[in-house]
C-alpha cells in the first residue's frame, strides 16, 4: 500500500521546468528522505504533494487523493512541520495544540484528553500554560512534531525539521519519528544533514528537477562505491547545471 | 601574535536573566581556521558580536589584532571582515553596487583585491545587475562573503556561513576558506554541522554558553576515553529500545544507518550479538569504531549536565 505515488510529475514556470517528470512512490509507514541541492526543485514538488500548488503535467496521489482534484482532502490527511515555522510563539502550548487540532477539524472534546496524553508523554504537562516563546528550542521542536501528527494524519511532511538543534535533542527527535513510523504514519522528510538522510528507509536525490537516484542509503553508498551519503550527494549534485 | 584573544568573557541579556556566554577564554593565531561548533542558542552569535564590536561584554576582556574590543572598536572595524548569520546586505542595491559600496566604505576598490574574491565572484558575476534581495539563498551567501573580503581583512568572521546551504555548496565554501588561509587571513567561523569541525585547525565545542572542549579536531576525538560499537539490524526502532536494556550500556543513540552503543571498555561482541538476537533482531552487524566529533559532543554534553 502506497501513501504517495508520483508518475512523471512536472511543474513548469513559463519556460523553466522546476520539477521534471519525477516518478516515485512512498510506502505506508516508510521514512522517506527527499534530498537535493538548493534550487533542485524539492520545495516545488513538496508544495504539489501538500495540495498547495497544481502540477503542469503528470499524475500524483497523496494518501489516495488526486493532486489536481482533491487538494482539500489531501490537506486534511497530512501533517506539516518545518524548522522555519511551526508553532505560534505568542500562544501558549495548549493554545497552539487547540488551534491546530481545531484547524484539522477535531472537536474540543477530542482535543482535551488527547492533549493531556501528549503533554504527559513529552514531559511537558507542567508547561501547558506557558508561552511557546519561553520554551527551549529542543522542546519546541518536539512539541511541533507532536502537534503536526496530533490529528493522526496518514503522512507527515517534515521540511528541514532539525537544523540548528543540538545532537542529543536531534536524536530524541528521530526516535519520535521512528515511533510515529512504527504506528504506520508515513514520514516524508527533507534535510541537509547527510547523516540524517541515513536514518531514512529510502531516499531520493533531486538534481535539476529530476530524481537522479532513489534507493536505501546503504545501497546508494554501495552503488557509488563511497563511504558516506555526503559523497553520494556530491557525486550526483556537482553535475547540476542549474545555478539555483 | 594572537589575532583573537578572549579572557573570561561573559554576556547576559534581559537584565542578567539570560546567560548567553559564560566565562569563555580562548585565543586564535595568525592564519588559523578556528571553528565554534554548537547548536542554536549556544552563544556563538553573541561571541561574534562582541568580537566585531557590535555589543559589549558584561565582564572579561577581548582583543582582536591586539586592539581592545571596547576601547579600540574603530581600529577593529577597519581591519576585520564580518559575515553575519542573517543576510544583511542592501536588498535594493544590485550585486555590483553592494560590492562597490563595501569596497568604497573601506577605502579600496574592487579591482585592488579582486584576486581574493575571484573564485566566488565568478559564480555570481552573471547576476551582477540583479538586486541582492532577489538572489537565491546560496548566491546571497556568496555575495556576502565577497563583501566581507573585499577590503582584504586580516581576520574574517563568518557566523554560520553554511547553514541552510546544500552539501555541494558547503564543500565549495570550505575549499575556499582553506585557500584564504594561505593568504594568512585568520578565519573565525561557526557552524552547527558537527562534521565540518574536521575542516578547522582548532575547534571549540560550545553549548549553553560554555566551552565543552577546545583543541584540534583530531585531539578532541583522541580524548574520547570510551568504546563505541556501531550496531545495525533489520529493525532500527526496535534495536534502539533493545540497546537501552544492554547491561554494560553507558549510552546509545541512532547514528545514521547504525546505532552507536557506548561502553566503558572492550565488549564481547558475540555476547552482544546474542543479546540482540534473543530480543528478536536479525541481520545483526557489530563493529567497533572510532568516535566522531558528534560522539564527543554528545558525551561531553552529558557530562556537563550531570
Amino acid at each position: 500500500m502506497y501513501s504517495i505515488t508520483a508518475d512523471k510529475l512536472t511543474k513548469k514556470f513559463g519556460n523553466f521546468t522546476a520539477v521534471d517528470a519525477i516518478t516515485f512512490d512512498v510506502k505506508e509507514g516508510e521514512i522517506f528522505g527527499f534530498l537535493g541541492a538548493n534550487g533542485a526543485g524539492k520545495t516545488t514538488a513538496m508544495r504539489i504533494l501538500c495540495g498547495l500548488s497544481y502540477p503542469t503535467a503528470g499524475q500524483a496521489r497523496v494518501a489516495g487523493f488526486d493532486v489536481y482534484k482533491q487538494q482539500e482532502e489531501i490537506k486534511k490527511n497530512i501533517g506539516y512541520m518545518s524548522q522555519k515555522f511551526s508553532l505560534y510563539e505568542n500562544l501558549t502550548v495548549s493554545e497552539n495544540i487547540e488551534f491546530y487540532g481545531g484547524v484539522y477539524g477535531l472537536r474540543m472534546k477530542e482535543i482535551r484528553p488527547r492533549m493531556r496524553n501528549m503533554l504527559e508523554t513529552l514531559g511537558l504537562a507542567g508547561e501547558a500554560n506557558k508561552l511557546v516563546s519561553s520554551l527551549p528550542l529542543g522542546w519546541k521542536q518536539k512539541l511541533a512534531f507532536s502537534t503536526a501528527i496530533f490529528h493522526e494524519p496518514r503522512i507527515v511532511f517534515l521540511d528541514e525539521p532539525t537544523s540548528g538543534v543540538d545532537p542529543v535533542t536531534r536524536r530524541q527527535f528521530w526516535e519520535m519519528i521512528y515511533e510515529a513510523a512504527s504506528r504506520g504514519i508515513t514520514v516524508f522528510v527533507t534535510t541537509h544533514y547527510m547523516d540524517e538522510a541515513e536514518y531514512c528507509n529510502r531516499i531520493s536525490l533531486m538534481v535539476d528537477g529530476r530524481i537522479d537516484a532513489l534507493d536505501a542509503p546503504a545501497n546508494l553508498k554501495k552503488q557509488f562505491g563511497v563511504e558516506t551519503m555526503s559523497d553520494v550527494f556530491y557525486a550526483l549534485a556537482r553535475g547540476a547545471k542549474r545555478n539555483e | 601574535m594572537n589575532y583573537i584573544e578572549l579572557h573570561n568573557i561573559s554576556k547576559t541579556y534581559d537584565k542578567g536573566k539570560v546567560l548567553a556566554v559564560n566565562n569563555i577564554s580562548l585565543s586564535v593565531s595568525e592564519g588559523e581556521i578556528f571553528g565554534l561548533i554548537g547548536p542554536d542558542g549556544a552563544g556563538k552569535t553573541s561571541i561574534f558580536r562582541m568580537l566585531t564590536t557590535l555589543i559589549i561584554p558584561d565582564s572579561g576582556s577581548a582583543k582582536v589584532l591586539g586592539y581592545d574590543v571596547v576601547k579600540d572598536f574603530r581600529q577593529i572595524r577597519n581591519e576585520v571582515g564580518y559575515m553575519p548569520g542573517r543576510f544583511s546586505l542592501y536588498p535594493d542595491l544590485s550585486v555590483e553596487e553592494n560590492l562597490r559600496f563595501y569596497a568604497t566604505m573601506f577605502g579600496t576598490t574592487i579591482e585592488e583585491n579582486y584576486h581574493l574574491i575571484r573564485d566566488i565572484y565568478v559564480q555570481i558575476e552573471a547576476f551582477g545587475k540583479r538586486k541582492a534581495g532577489q538572489l537565491s539563498g546560496g548566491m546571497k551567501q556568496k555575495l556576502a562573503l565577497c563583501c566581507a573580503l573585499i577590503h582584504k581583512p586580516k581576520v574574517l568572521f563568518l557566523d554560520e556561513p553554511t547553514t541552510g546551504i546544500d552539501p555541494v555548496s558547503r564543500k565549495e565554501l570550505w575549499e575556499m576558506l582553506r585557500k584564504l588561509k594561505t593568504e594568512n587571513i585568520c578565519i573565525f567561523v561557526s557552524t552547527p554541522y558537527m562534521d565540518e569541525a574536521l575542516q578547522c585547525d582548532r575547534i571549540a565545542l560550545i553549548q549553553q554558553g560554555e566551552i565543552l572542549s577546545i583543541d584540534s579536531p583530531q585531539a578532541v576525538v583522541g580524548q574520547f576515553d570510551k568504546f563505541i560499537y556501531a550496531v545495525s539490524s533489520d529493525d532500527t526502532y526496535k534495536q534502539l529500545k533493545v540497546l537501552m536494556q544492554y547491561p554494560e550500556r553507558l549510552n546509545s543513540y541512532p547514528f545514521g544507518e547504525f546505532a552507536h552503543l557506548v561502553v566503558a571498555g572492550e565488549l564481547d561482541e558475540i555476547r552482544l550479538g546474542e543479546f540482540l538476537k534473543n530480543n528478536g533482531l536479525n541481520d545483526i552487524r557489530i563493529n567497533r569504531i572510532n568516535a566522531t566529533i558528534e560522539d564527543c559532543f554528545i558525551d561531553l554534553s552529558r557530562q556537563t549536565k550531570v
